[in-house]
């Protein structure tokens, strides 16, 4: 499949900044891909993801080289409208994001801004609204809301946009973990119903492991590792970058180290505790 | 420390966001508090620094009521780090930032100084000491908020989800800092959804759900209560999940989850 973002060879420093926030970074993201970015704090993955959609350099101005493309257009000769379209942004705090006096007008918001025809937007919205499970909410006020809820408007004034490349910012960091795993299930959905593609920034890994097909791990500036959710946990670098490795994760290894359980695929506490019953037999 | 008796607290929009609550929580404790999203868990955190005051029950700080008390003097006591730090920052240098306070209580400016070199090297911040702290990333605004309370020396330390945005070396560190604080006789309470986080640390846990208190008590003890934490939506940290998987043979020596996690710990050194 055609590649949806593609980075390569880019640089960019802020003007009072003496080292580089993203050096020599290169990543091509398939389309339907669910792709994770994590790193230490600090080590550039704010800014990649501002050079994905356009804050830097349309807003930020700095030292750039090196070409970004989104649906193989570079994103230095995009406009901020058409990048609104093809790449959708949810922040880690969806208050930030959602404003309006009903849920409904909040998720119009965005198509209201490009001038979309009425008819079209009631149905882009009711169609959002539909996929995040939400229309009971439609005539609430959004201030009114559990998180979970808030952050499920804000991601459905996102897909109203019908973006083709998603980017969340640590998107369950304030979610309980219950929540966190419905918003996990609902990202690997609208990626089998709408083919959207999402690159994810998240060091909380044991719930996007379920869903992810790579992780990417950036270090100062640069990419660190890159692989599937198995190679990047199961091996011996992924710590030293910030990466939480899941404690039953680490356990599995060690067991697996221990020759007591072959090490194939990253398993559950349960999955693990049935595995070492097998050992018994 | 810490006492709550028969509190209650019910939002503008009419939610009884604390319904009945009675804590008390002593000098030198390590307390989690738990719970989903619009548990009342920050709602309970406002009203130990006198934020939010009781509509009917009483908070009493240090043998103070905060009603009677005011958030000042209140904060000289009690240091909150909130959930979002955006809302706590404001000074145009992370010096300045760190100094306000310190300037407010009335330290000698050498005692400034030495506190400002302190805290910014306690949480690797020396680099930006002249920066906008609007500057810094996500997870190093939230280290320099928990640095400008250490900063002042509160005898209770509040840190409402501080792991939100930190790599798990950062949260190494922090858990560090939280082990200092409880052994040098400070009160910490600790708001977090990360139960893994949480759990080493083998705090006295308090369970909230829809304002009231659902369960209190040791660490090991609730969380094995698969009752409580099903209606609370808390998680079960894995290590205690795969110990009880493992309840039938006890001669695995990692289906004790302490010992899995003293092993795991080893491991990664």
């Amino acid at each position: 499949m055609a590649d949806i973002l593609e980075i390569t060879g880019l640089s960019f420093r802020y003007p009072d900044s003496p080292k580089k926030a993203v050096s020599d970074f290169s990543l091509s993201v398939p389309e339907e891909e669910i792709v994770v970015l994590a790193g230490p704090s600090g080590c550039g993955k704010s800014t990649l993801l501002r050079t994905v959609n356009g804050l830097i350099p349309h807003m930020y101005t700095g030292e750039y080289s090196g070409n970004v493309k989104v649906g193989g257009v570079e994103v230095k000769e995009s406009t901020m409208r058409d990048l609104a379209q093809k790449v959708g942004f949810l922040f880690q705090n969806p208050e930030n994001q959602i404003f309006m006096f009903t849920v409904e007008r909040d998720i119009a918001f965005g198509l209201e801004n490009l001038g979309v025809p009425r008819a079209e937007m009631r149905d882009r919205v009711d169609e959002a609204m539909r996929l995040l499970e939400i229309g009971d909410l439609a005539l609430r006020a959004p201030h009114e809301l559990s998180d979970g809820q808030k952050q499920r408007v804000a991601l459905a004034g996102v897909l109203a946009m019908k973006p083709r490349l998603v980017i969340l910012d640590e998107p369950t960091s304030l979610l309980d973990p219950r929540t966190a795993a419905e918003l996990v299930d609902l990202v690997g959905r609208l990626r089998r119903e709408l083919g959207t593609t999402f690159v994810v920034v998240e060091h909380r890994l044991d719930l996007l492991v379920k869903v992810a097909d790579r992780i990417v791990v950036m270090n100062e500036g640069r990419k660190a590792l890159e692989g599937t959710p198995e190679a990047v946990l199961f091996g011996d670098e992924a710590e030293a970058y910030g990466v939480t490795i899941p404690s039953v994760t680490r356990l599995q290894k060690m067991l697996a180290a221990d020759g007591r359980l072959p090490l194939t695929g990253l398993l559950s506490p349960a999955e693990l505790a049935r595995a070492l019953e097998g050992e018994r037999r | 420390m810490i006492e709550f008796r028969d509190v209650s607290y019910v939002h503008q929009n009419g939610v009884k966001a604390l319904d009945g609550v009675s804590l008390r929580i002593g000098s030198a404790e390590i307390v989690a508090i738990v719970g989903e999203n619009g548990a009342g868990k920050t709602t309970l955190v406002k009203h130990v620094t006198g934020l939010l005051k009781p509509a009917t029950g009483d908070v009493v700080v240090d043998g103070q009521d905060t009603r009677k008390t005011s958030t000042a003097a209140l904060s000289r006591k009690v240091g909150v780090a909130f959930q979002n730090p955006d809302h706590q920052l404001f000074s145009e240098s992370v010096e300045e930032e760190m100094s306000f306070a310190l300037k407010n209580f009335g330290f000698a400016p050498e005692l400034v100084e030495q506190r400002v070199r302190w805290g910014l090297e306690l949480f690797g911040l020396e680099e930006y000491r002249k920066s906008s702290p609007l500057v810094l990333s996500g997870g190093e605004k939230k280290r320099l908020t928990l640095a400008c309370i250490l900063a002042w020396d509160p005898e209770v330390v509040i840190l409402d989800e501080p792991t939100v945005g930190q790599d798990s070396i950062q949260k190494e560190k922090l858990a560090g800092t939280i082990r200092m604080l409880t052994s040098s006789g400070k009160t910490v309470v600790l708001v977090s959804h990360d139960i893994e986080f949480l759990w080493p640390m083998q705090p006295r846990v308090v369970v909230m759900k829809g304002g009231k208190i659902l369960g209190d008590g040791p660490a090991p003890e609730l969380m094995q209560d698969k009752r409580i934490l099903e209606a609370a939506r808390v998680a079960q940290p894995q290590l205690v999940e795969f110990g009880e998987c493992l309840r039938e043979r006890p001669e695995v020596p990692f289906a004790d989850p302490l010992e899995a996690r003293r092993w795991v710990e080893k491991s990664s050194r």
